[in-house]
């Protein structure tokens, strides 16, 4: 009986740990992504493969951004729950998307003097899968060529 | 990496022309992540957020495959990879390859 209380202490612990922590690691992240962004607005990234611009190239070369991210405890729970109900994982998702605009914005740190981003491709993989007692990690890369234009 | 050799993930160079094309070239690298970091991770599976360990060991693995592959090209006399991709699948139990393709050119 004692061993069951301890058991479920620990989990509420592990949640709240999980919760309050990942939240406000998430918080910070979407603050600081945010402001990047900000700073990288005049430099598009776009998914085209061709130039629509008149003025002479000086050097393109490919770029990458990647990060490996993880899930937090809590967010794991709500999951295990939504797997019984269905529908949307809000929880997943914004886990995914600061994942993915985090690739971007270091592809596009990668390359300081570009001016432009070709062909970005966003690709998400779930890597080291499958190992027992642990959670499989979801990697996402972004990459691109990036170009600079005669100034 | 051989700084001479360009790289880019369109079909083109831009503002540079095509002579050759020498056929597709690749690079590929598998990696396994070791227990110290391992250990990390686990931890940070409890927070969530960025595993950098992990982060920086296949970023260090695409470069070798980048490497690789640029390594090729350079055989066959090229001195650019255009439209390169890169995928990364899980193989195994807690290891990922990493592979990076592309085409073999030659620019003028």
């Amino acid at each position: 009986m004692s061993d069951l209380v301890f058991e479920a202490a620990v989990t509420v612990v592990l949640l709240a740990a999980g919760y309050l922590i990942g939240r406000r690691v998430e918080l910070l992240h979407y603050r600081s992504i945010a402001e990047r962004e900000g700073t990288w607005l005049p430099v598009p990234a776009v998914t085209a493969r061709t130039l629509h611009d008149p003025r002479p190239v000086v050097e393109s070369r490919l770029v990458v951004g990647s990060v490996v991210v993880s899930v937090d405890f809590y967010k794991r729970f709500l999951m295990g729950i939504r797997t019984l109900i269905g529908g949307e994982s809000v929880s997943y998702a914004t886990l995914i998307d600061r994942a993915r605009r985090e690739a971007l914005l270091r592809m596009k740190e990668s390359c300081p003097g570009a001016d432009l981003f070709l062909n970005c491709r966003l690709e998400t993989a779930s890597v080291f899968k499958g190992a027992r007692g642990t959670t499989g990690s979801v990697e996402v890369i972004a990459y691109g060529t990036a170009v600079r234009f005669e100034t | 990496m051989n700084a001479a050799m360009i790289l880019t993930n369109v079909e083109i160079v831009p503002g540079r022309s095509i002579v050759e094309h020498y056929g597709l070239v690749q690079g590929s690298t598998i990696r396994a992540k070791h227990l110290g970091r391992d250990i990390m991770a686990s931890f940070k599976n409890l927070v969530g957020g960025e595993l950098r360990g992990y982060t920086e060991l296949l970023s260090e693995a695409r470069d070798e495959a980048t490497k690789r592959m640029v390594a090729q090209a350079t055989e066959l006399g090229a001195n650019a990879v255009v439209n390169v991709r890169y995928s990364t699948t899980s193989v195994a139990q807690g290891a990922a390859e990493i592979l990076a393709y592309g085409t073999a050119v030659r620019l003028e």
